[in-house]
């Protein structure tokens, strides 16, 4: 039988402006990396909460700025956060973060370092935090549709499996979701090199296929600008090791994720989608960059694709790993939600493959923990545009 | 398993071994869809997931997968050879 999107029974997180979360999770988001040991001791305080530390936020500018606040406050408006904490070193940065999250409806609270301290700060937050966790408990799963999802995908440490089967499984499930109404994001601007004209060609107007190739040559001027190519790091050693020799071949198999899907928007990186069907997102193809994106883009859940066994997971979005390489999914089966590699022996077709990845998406969603989320594989990764100030 | 290679369409100038493969072995090549393309000998020892010739590909030939051009061969590759970084190299990055 073939999988429905429409069938699926999915439960999730109703919040105030009307999306559903797969999770429910009270966020401590620091502004910048002087707040983290604040952020992290309230965490530590207070069960059922979880601190996002990073690395940035200082004397940053511009564009390069902007994306840190959307990033941030991304985290906090995702509809898998039902309450946030903010802590800045000073009340202004950190109100700008609040104001976003804020807009969405949910309980959101600013605590700023400076005249206070970590002890004083820790303490204020933890008494909020303690009121956001029983907010967030007393809040039930809900049934919701697949017009109401938003979700994402990306592949990593590919190699000739990914191009395949894992990626056309993703490709042929993002074709029903996308018939089905669901709100669909995928993006690696640099990685498509050499298919560029393949996502034009997907493109529903002239105008989006335009806005992906500004972005596109954007980028190659930029490596040009550097006086360098991305021979050595594209495609990656673990590329090169399973077999994929060429940014062009790596390109075709990462393609086929989108299937034969419309593109029908292009997004800035960590932008919300405007509609639903299928946006392509401007970002890295670093694994935990872009699914940081993805997150602060508003989606719930995450399919990842891996041929050699990229572990990556995410604190705010579930990541569902899929693999059809045996050697991965006998070495490193910890890591595998849905194995694809009877797709190599031609024992399972493309669309019961689609079928096992909506049946995972569908208990995943309903609460199923993922591999990632339970070896605690929590990466979270600010996308930095260019050097701060 | 009957076939070793999969290829993704059937006039690719390569394919991509599903298992290990030795030096001197003859595998079938098929398509995703299971139909029969044809039956090749390795002149080299092939690993899982990486691409083996199905034609003879000539010195500074562009070589076809997926039904496009995936890169140019820097050195020639018989049918039957192991194709990867010694001997393909992409035709975008200098």
């Amino acid at each position: 039988m073939m999988y429905k999107p429409q069938d699926l029974k999915l439960t999730g997180y109703r919040r105030p402006d009307g999306r559903f979360g797969a999770r429910n999770y009270v966020l401590i988001i620091p502004v910048d990396d002087l707040s983290n040991a604040a952020a992290e001791g309230v965490a530590h305080n207070i069960r059922g909460t979880m601190a996002l530390p990073h690395p940035y936020g200082r004397l940053q500018f511009g564009e390069d700025l902007d994306l840190t606040f959307r990033t941030l406050a991304g985290q906090g408006r995702n509809p898998n956060c039902a309450a946030a904490i903010v802590i800045g070193i000073e009340p202004n940065w950190t109100d700008r973060i609040v104001k976003e999250i804020a807009r969405t409806g949910k309980p959101v609270a600013g605590f700023a370092i400076e005249r206070n301290g970590d002890h004083k700060t820790i303490e204020a937050a933890s008494r909020k935090a303690k009121e956001f966790v029983h907010y967030a408990t007393d809040l039930a799963r809900e049934p919701f549709t697949v017009k109401q999802l938003t979700m994402s995908c990306k592949c990593g440490e590919s190699d000739t499996t990914s191009g395949l089967a894992s990626n056309p499984t993703v490709g042929r499930t993002f074709e029903r979701l996308a018939d089905a109404g669901a709100t669909l994001i995928f993006g690696e601007t640099t990685e498509v090199t050499g298919g560029e004209d393949l996502i034009m060609q997907l493109c529903a107007t002239k105008q989006i296929a335009d806005q992906f190739k500004a972005a596109f040559d954007d980028y190659q001027h930029l490596i040009e600008s550097q006086g360098v190519s991305l021979l050595g790091s594209q495609p990656t050693e673990g590329n090169i090791r399973g077999g994929l020799t060429t940014i062009e071949e790596k390109a075709l198999g990462n393609i086929q994720k989108a299937g034969r899907c419309q593109i029908i928007d292009f997004l800035k990186p960590a932008e919300e989608p405007r509609k639903p069907g299928l946006s392509f997102m401007d970002s890295s193809s670093a694994a935990a960059e872009m699914v940081t994106l993805c997150a602060a883009a508003g989606s719930v859940v995450h399919y990842f694709t891996t041929g050699q066994g990229n572990v990556i997971g995410n604190p705010v979005i579930p990541v569902i790993k899929l693999s059809a390489n045996p050697l991965t999914v006998a070495t490193m089966s910890e890591h595998i939600d849905v194995d694809l590699t009877a797709m190599l022996r031609i024992e399972m077709n493309l669309d019961q493959a689609a079928d096992a990845a909506l049946q995972m998406l569908e208990r995943t969603i309903n609460g199923r923990l993922t591999s990632a989320e339970v070896l605690r594989h929590n990466e979270f990764v600010l996308t930095k545009l260019y050097r701060s100030a | 398993m009957a076939h070793a290679i999969l290829l993704h369409e059937p006039d690719d100038d390569v394919g991509v071994a599903v298992r290990d493969l030795r030096k001197g072995e003859s595998v079938g090549a098929v398509t995703l869809e299971g139909k029969f393309v044809a039956d090749v000998k390795l002149t080299d020892d092939v690993p899982l997931g990486h691409k083996v010739a199905m034609k003879d590909l000539a010195q500074a030939k562009d070589v076809v997968e997926y039904g496009r051009v995936i890169g140019v061969a820097f050195q020639a590759a018989m049918r039957g050879a192991h194709v990867h970084t010694h001997n393909l190299k992409t035709k975008r990055w200098k």
